[in-house]
């Protein structure tokens, strides 16, 4: 059964008619989304983390037609004009990137803190239980967390994690 | 100089942002998606198998069964392919199987237009099964009246030594004989992208397979010898990979996507796994069961080690009848002036099937190797930290195994500094006669690990460089980068010795074998040392090209040229520019009499193996009600030659290190004793630890110069992931008095021990 879906993605407006077995993973992913990676497609390890209106959720457990009306960013709409976000570049300059697959759900999940706690003092354990739903192998986590630090260290007088 | 910098990933931008693709992420028009249909029992033979209301379904095109595959059976260990007849790989399996051996083997597979179509298509597939006992461990496997889980029995190998003189001899000289018995869990690699593959043909010969894969020309081979085709007509292309741990280093999907797609006429056929088929159906790490003996002098001298063990090779050979041998091999650099015994065996069990993972069978043996040296040290009354510093090895020790000196250690500095930075001493007086529900202790553990697979394997590497008309240079590599960062550090190196700056150098991250120079791919360690010397030597001849054709184009010799950040200058005037390099390299395209394309193609074969060292250090807090571990401090420090990248570096180690506490304290495959069922296949159930259960790493390392690195570098991936279990063994019992002799220390484990010594 299809069924019609109008939803906002990285600033675009989108009609969709959509397959409602589908998830939001599926639809994105059809529509060449495809920073939103599949790991496990039952919300374990948030790889497919995307921001349904600026809230970090497994878009595998997201049923599409529940997207309607919404609006959701992934990581290709993060960067603007040739410019990373403030939450690339830390990924890049603190090496917490490796083998890249949990990377634009970990870095969605960040925007989404950063955004949350950018005149809050938070600690490593805090930012530990910001990220626990994203899971990956490569890092051990460390560089992932002093990615977050330098964000929120830098978190000057913008209004949000783009530059 | 680019070299021991940190410039920014190559890959880096593209990774954050989306624009890196992975095997899932490419995709052809009328696709098709294929889906195994799966042994519900751990041991069985298929007596009754009905595809017919599956083959009915709407959008099925095809169902295979086990007698519909060819009766070829192959090997899918990623090894390079052995000349010698006597050292080639178990070939024990068939595409599809009527005699299942572990739950989850694969009877049948179905092919559909859509994912949904053959997923409700499986469900559909009718098998009669015939049960067989089941056997899942070395007790069971390895009893007279076991039925044998393949033709030959169930021992699949066994790798015996004994050097540096003789074991009893040695035994008969130390004052204190200790032994104890360890036994290691199966854990699972948990790569975030699971395996997917997809095969295709452009005509009516050659077949095309994209996939999730650290061995592209090694899978090139083994899906020709699975489908008896010739290897020149397989071509294999890897794109990006969501990290592979090992478990990409073996051939797992690609045989079967090619065979589909041959059987349906060429078109592009997809199989890729879920999680809970990634997770049993893959490959695990070996689960072990050891026997060990060490005997020392009074005043601290190892005078020999005798290991016995056991290993686990589940239902399938894979790497199962090498890894042992690499394993106990590897360990010898550590205390090269002991005497060393090792029986292994590996057997076969209706268990997942075990391959490669990340140090190659060397967490499991230095598990026990290094437990037991804390009982030693503690036997003679001599601090553990400093029992190792007096056995372990220096440079200029004979491996007494390879009988080949060690060039370069940095192991004694490494435990000298792991003592500075967790705080040795004091911590240790500190922590004395402790009593109350939450104690502290301290860990420290070593190992020793090879550079590569020589002279068990051949060592062969290649790279290309091609100067482009910007004066930018291409660098082709066989080498695969799985995450660890390869790529920049080969750039790294071939800015480094052809003078052009590091921004200045692409590379070809795609690995495609009809077009990739030559190369085994990513395993033991070995990239980074094998392939340097390939990238310095194509480096040197580029150079030499560009220097040779300057010269011809302005009249100098060659001689008094060089090439220095992207331009020809004088060797004797680095500071005059003769040429910009892409004047020159325009003047090779397009001048109409003389010049051409300027390439260097080298295809070098390591024939060295050099060690690396290193050593975990904890400091840890045991809640004893509990039965939970809090690790408070916790540091690798590595041997691995010159850091090319000390950042990459760092987060190799950060790595192994997550992974090295995951194995120690929370993660095992849970299989059921009886029948084999496998209870938690999946990131909920499996205890893969979140950001939440790992602390703060650190990390340090002790620079050695090792001669036969190109740049003077070791190995480096997997070490890291070898001591921290140890390390937290042996902190466990400095703070609470318990010994515990298997990984993992769950809870749940703890609480057994823990009542037993009557803490609780």
């Amino acid at each position: 059964m299809q069924k019609e879906i109008t939803c906002t993605i990285n600033e675009k407006q989108y009609v969709l008619s959509v397959d409602v077995r589908k998830s939001l993973l599926d639809i994105l992913r059809d529509l060449g989304i495809t920073s939103v990676k599949e790991g496990c497609g039952v919300g374990e390890c948030g790889a497919c983390t995307v921001l349904i209106d600026e809230i970090p959720a497994d878009s595998c457990i997201t049923l599409a037609v529940w997207a309607d009306g919404k609006t959701i960013r992934t990581v290709e709409g993060e960067s603007a004009n040739g410019q990373l976000s403030k939450v690339q570049q830390a990924y890049i300059d603190a090496g917490a990137v490796q083998c890249g697959f949990c990377t634009p759900g970990m870095i969605m999940t960040t925007t989404a803190f950063v955004e949350k706690h950018k005149d809050c003092k938070v600690s490593r354990e805090d930012i530990r239980k910001g990220h626990a739903g994203n899971l990956c192998r490569c890092t051990g986590y460390e560089t992932i967390i002093s990615a977050v630090e330098m964000c929120l260290k830098d978190s000057d007088n913008n209004d949000s994690g783009k530059n | 100089m680019a070299v021991g910098k940190s410039p920014r990933r190559k890959d880096a931008v593209a990774k954050v942002t989306g624009r890196a693709r992975y095997t899932d992420d490419l995709s052809m028009p009328g696709m098709l998606y294929a889906k195994y249909v799966r042994s519900p029992i751990a041991h069985g033979r298929v007596l009754h198998i009905d595809t017919q209301k599956a083959q009915s379904l709407y959008g099925v095109e095809a169902v295979f069964t086990f007698e519909d595959v060819p009766d070829k059976r192959f090997a899918t260990a990623g090894h390079p392919y052995s000349l010698d007849s006597k050292h080639t790989d178990i070939a024990d399996r068939r595409l599809l199987t009527g005699h299942v051996r572990y739950q989850g083997d694969e009877v049948a597979i179905v092919v559909a237009r859509d994912r949904l179509t053959a997923e409700a298509a499986v469900e559909l597939v009718q098998v009669k099964y015939e049960e067989y006992p089941v056997a899942v461990n070395a007790q069971t496997a390895l009893k007279a009246d076991t039925p044998p889980i393949h033709e030959g029995g169930n021992v699949i190998g066994s790798h015996r030594f004994e050097v540096g003189g003789m074991l009893e001899k040695a035994f008969e000289e130390a004052d204190e004989i200790v032994e104890s018995h360890y036994q290691t869990g199966v854990v699972q690699h948990c790569h975030i992208e699971n395996h997917s593959t997809y095969a295709y043909m452009d005509d009516m010969e050659h077949i095309v397979v994209v996939s999730s894969t650290q061995i592209p020309h090694i899978c090139r081979r083994i899906v020709g010898e699975a489908l008896d085709i010739p290897w020149g007509r397989v071509r294999v292309v890897k794109p990006y990979i969501g990290g592979g741990f090992g478990n990409k280093q073996d051939v797992i999907l690609e045989p079967m996507a090619a065979f589909l797609c041959m059987k349906l006429g060429g078109v592009p056929v997809k199989i890729e796994l879920p999680r809970e088929e990634c997770f049993i159906s893959t490959r695990t790490r070996h689960s072990t069961r050891s026997n060990i003996r060490a005997g020392t002098t009074k005043d601290g001298v190892l005078k020999g080690l005798d290991i016995e063990i056991f290993s686990n090779t589940g239902a399938y050979a894979s790497h199962g009848h090498a890894i042992m041998g690499a394993a106990g091999s590897k360990s010898c650099n550590l205390y090269p002036r002991s005497v060393i015994k090792l029986k292994a065996t590996t057997h076969y069990a209706n268990i997942p099937t075990a391959g490669a993972m990340r140090a190659y069978g060397s967490p499991q043996v230095i598990f026990g190797i290094e437990c037991l040296m804390e009982e030693a040290a503690r036997a003679i009354n001599m601090d553990s930290l400093d029992f190792r510093i007096k056995n372990v090895a220096r440079q200029g020790d004979i491996n007494p195994l390879k009988e080949k000196e060690i060039l370069s250690c940095g192991m004694v500095e490494c435990l000298e500094n792991g003592r500075e930075l967790i705080g040795w001493d004091a911590k240790k007086k500190a922590y004395k006669n402790q009593t109350g529900h939450l104690r502290r202790g301290l860990g420290v553990a070593c190992f020793s690990y090879g550079s590569g697979t020589y002279p068990a394997c051949v060592e062969i590497a290649g790279a290309r460089l091609i100067l482009n008309q910007d004066g930018s240079v291409h660098l082709q590599i066989g080498a695969t980068e799985i995450g660890q960062g390869s790529d920049t550090a080969f750039c790294q190196m071939a800015a480094e010795t052809l003078g052009v700056s590091f921004d200045n150098i692409h590379v070809v991250s795609t690995q495609d074998t009809d077009v990739s120079p030559f190369d085994t791919g990513a395993y033991a360690s070995r990239q980074t040392y094998v392939v340097a010397p390939a990238v310095k030597q194509a480096a040197q001849e580029l150079k030499a090209k560009i220097l040779a054709y300057t010269a011809l184009m302005t009249g100098q010799v060659p001689e008094s040229l060089d090439l220095i950040a992207g331009n020809v200058v004088f060797a004797n005037r680095p500071d005059k520019v003769v040429l910009p390099l892409d004047k020159v390299a325009m003047d090779t395209y397009y001048h109409k009499e003389r010049g051409g394309q300027l390439t260097a193609d080298v295809s070098y074969k390591t024939r060295t193996n050099s060690p690396s060292f290193g050593c975990t250090f904890v400091d840890l807090e045991v809640d004893i009600p509990l039965c939970k571990v809090f690790i408070k401090e916790i540091f690798n420090v590595h041997d691995s030659g010159v850091i090319i990248h000390p950042q990459m570096a760092a987060g190799q180690v950060h790595g192994g290190l997550a992974m090295g506490i995951g194995m120690a304290l929370y993660e095992e495959l849970l299989i059921d004793e009886n029948s084999g069922y496998i209870y938690n296949n999946n990131l909920l159930d499996y205890k893969m630890p979140t950001c939440m259960d790992i602390p703060d790493l650190g990390c340090a390392f002790v620079e050695t110069r090792e001669p036969t690195g190109g740049y003077g570098n070791k190995s480096l991936g997997e070490p890291p992931n070898i001591t921290p279990a140890p390390a937290i063994r042996n902190a466990v019992w400095d703070a609470t008095g318990v010994k515990i002799d298997e990984i993992p220390m769950t809870p749940k484990t703890l609480y057994r021990h823990f009542a037993k010594a009557g803490l609780i």
